[in-house]
């Protein structure tokens, strides 16, 4: 299996504050890959500079071989933010819309997209209305639905189960499953160990640092520990404990 | 496409904000009436207290429009002081001795003007100076000399607002950056949101001219059409500034905040108060938009020239549009570098 992203010696700072270092990191084709690491770590930059909002100081980031960010690129990446970006005033159906036509959706196919996304979050029956009526679960999967319109083979989820309550979040878990099925690689970030428990492969952040990576079945053997949390305390640990606070 | 949609949506959200569209619709409208009734009136008509002046002078002066109040000298004074009188004309040993009240400058004009006026119907050898009007009217009063200026401020200050609030807003809730996601070209957002709020624009334009020409009646020597042409001008460089200076505001709060620094300024070189004819005094209003579609909306409202006798103000004017949708594209890169 080939790798979908690939990342280099990636370095990025805010304010002088760095806030990854050395990142390298490889996400094969298909899979159901996992950024686990505690608020602050720097999972949502990572996250941004593999979908191209952000360029990072230095290192490289490829996607498919060809270097972000890239237009082309872009089309084929679906992404959902850690905070909802929706536009209160509009109905699910009209948010839906706008997003598919800045894909370049076809009109006739549209309608069709809608509906299956919504579908797949739970959300067809609400879909004519303003979102001012939704809470903050339904705008959750309003958001991911979104991310999933123009079928991309890439989809990047920024905590995307974050306010979902545990049915919800079961089913739209089985929807990762088929989507990866059917071939798309998924990335997504969480700071919730029985979450980072479902991923194929695990990234383990740490202060900006990839403290450790490899299935949750490897993390766990390699740190000779029984469960995630204690394994990512034993990385955290060894490895570059005290850095920073991000 | 991508263009339509943004301008589609940008319009939909416009249309669903009852009160934003109150705000850039009727608000200009509520204050220009205000301002029609405050500046809109009939010429201050002074009060004289006289005391001791010689028949014929007396006679003068009631035969100007001015009451007289005839007292003597220390009611003169009292008079003056409980703001009864404009000002208290005193001979003594036949010198006249003119005091002014002085706290209102209208009414000290009125009273010279009255005083002045006067003395020349006693002495029958002052020439009648016949006085002609190339422009306006000695019928044109404060209203319509300001007014054609504050059409362009309104236009200006409503759209800056409402187009760099909501513009922020895209950037606070996130949107912004959801729509860098896609592959959507930075100079694509801005062409939408132009094109989005042009719409508005256009409509508001149409109703503040006709507002102030048809219903207020303030003096309109030009065509209509040159006045729209110019005031949407206006708005677009107002909507573009607005929109650039909206990256540079973390919240609402801070955009209100470049209303007394941004706007108010642009006020006073506008033409809405004589300016010192100092030239560096001057320059400072040269870098201001307003001041060039305020001009030309005098040149079109007042001495009724056309479009063609104000193409510098209109060129600036487009200069300062592409400038900030420019720099906005350019700004926009803070999200996305691509």
């Amino acid at each position: 299996m080939s790798d979908v992203v690939k990342m280099e010696n990636i370095q990025h700072s805010y304010n002088k504050q760095t806030v990854l270092k050395e990142v390298d990191l490889a996400i094969p084709e298909g899979q159901l890959f996992g950024l686990l690491g505690p608020s602050g770590s720097g999972k949502t930059t990572l996250v941004k500079i593999i979908i191209g909002l952000l360029t990072p100081e230095s290192g490289t980031v490829r996607i498919e071989d060809k270097q972000m960010p890239s237009f082309q690129l872009m089309q084929k990446i679906g992404y959902m933010a850690q905070s909802d970006a929706l536009y209160n005033e509009l109905t699910a159906r009209e948010n839906m819309q706008f997003f598919a036509t800045l894909y370049k959706i076809p009109k006739s196919k549209q309608r069709e997209r809608i509906v299956e996304a919504a579908d797949l979050v739970n959300l067809s029956d609400v879909l004519d209305q303003t979102l001012e009526t939704f809470s903050g679960g339904m705008k959750r999967r309003m958001s991911l639905a979104i991310a999933l319109l123009h079928q991309p083979g890439l989809l990047i989820l920024d905590e995307p189960t974050v306010g979902i309550d545990p049915v919800l979040r079961a089913s739209i878990w089985e929807a990762f499953r088929k989507m990866q099925q059917a071939g798309t690689t998924i990335i997504i970030t969480t700071h919730v160990m029985d979450e980072a428990e479902k991923c194929d492969n695990l990234a383990l952040l740490r202060d900006g640092y990839l403290i450790a990576q490899g299935s949750p079945e490897d993390l766990r053997t390699q740190s000779g520990t029984e469960t995630l949390e204690t394994a990512f305390l034993h990385f955290g640990g060894a490895g570059h404990a005290h850095t920073g606070n991000r | 496409m991508r263009i339509q949609a943004i301008v589609k949506r940008v319009t939909r959200q416009f249309l669903r904000d009852k009160r934003s569209i109150a705000l850039m619709m009727v608000a200009p409208l509520l204050v220009m009436t205000l301002l029609w009734l405050v500046l809109d009136m009939e010429d201050y008509i002074p009060t004289i207290a006289v005391t001791d002046a010689p028949a014929p002078l007396s006679e003068a002066l009631e035969e100007q429009d001015a009451a007289i109040l005839e007292t003597d000298a220390s009611h003169g004074k009292e008079a003056l002081a409980n703001e009864d009188a404009d000002a208290h004309l005193l001979f003594d040993n036949n010198q006249p001795e003119l005091t002014m009240e002085g706290s209102n400058p209208t009414a000290t004009s009125a009273v010279q003007n009255v005083i002045s006026s006067a003395v020349k119907q006693l002495n029958p050898n002052a020439p009648d100076l016949d006085v002609s009007f190339l422009h306006g009217s000695s019928d044109l009063n404060l209203f319509d000399n300001t007014g054609s200026v504050l059409i362009g401020f309104f236009v200006f200050f409503f759209v800056f607002i409402i187009g760099g609030v909501s513009f922020l807003r895209e950037r606070t809730q996130g949107t912004l950056e959801r729509m860098m996601a896609t592959p959507l070209r930075r100079w694509e957002i801005v062409a939408g949101y132009l094109l989005g709020f042009g719409i508005f624009i256009v409509i508001q334009s149409i109703i503040i001219a006709a507002f102030s020409i048809y219903v207020l009646d303030i003096y309109m020597a030009g065509s209509f059409l040159s006045v729209l042409v110019t005031a949407f001008l206006l708005a677009i460089t107002a909507l573009s500034l607005g929109t650039l200076l909206s990256a540079y505001a973390k919240n609402e709060f801070q955009m209100i905040q470049f209303i007394p620094v941004v706007i108010v300024p642009q006020v006073f070189f506008s033409g809405v108060f004589p300016i010192e004819s100092v030239e560096w005094i001057d320059a400072i209003g040269k870098i201001m938009p307003l001041t060039y579609g305020a001009d030309a909306l005098k040149a079109i409202m007042i001495r009724g020239e056309g479009l063609s006798a104000v193409t510098v103000d209109i060129a600036v004017l487009i200069g300062f549009s592409a400038a900030f949708i420019i720099l906005n594209i350019i700004a926009l890169k803070r999200h996305r570098t691509l």
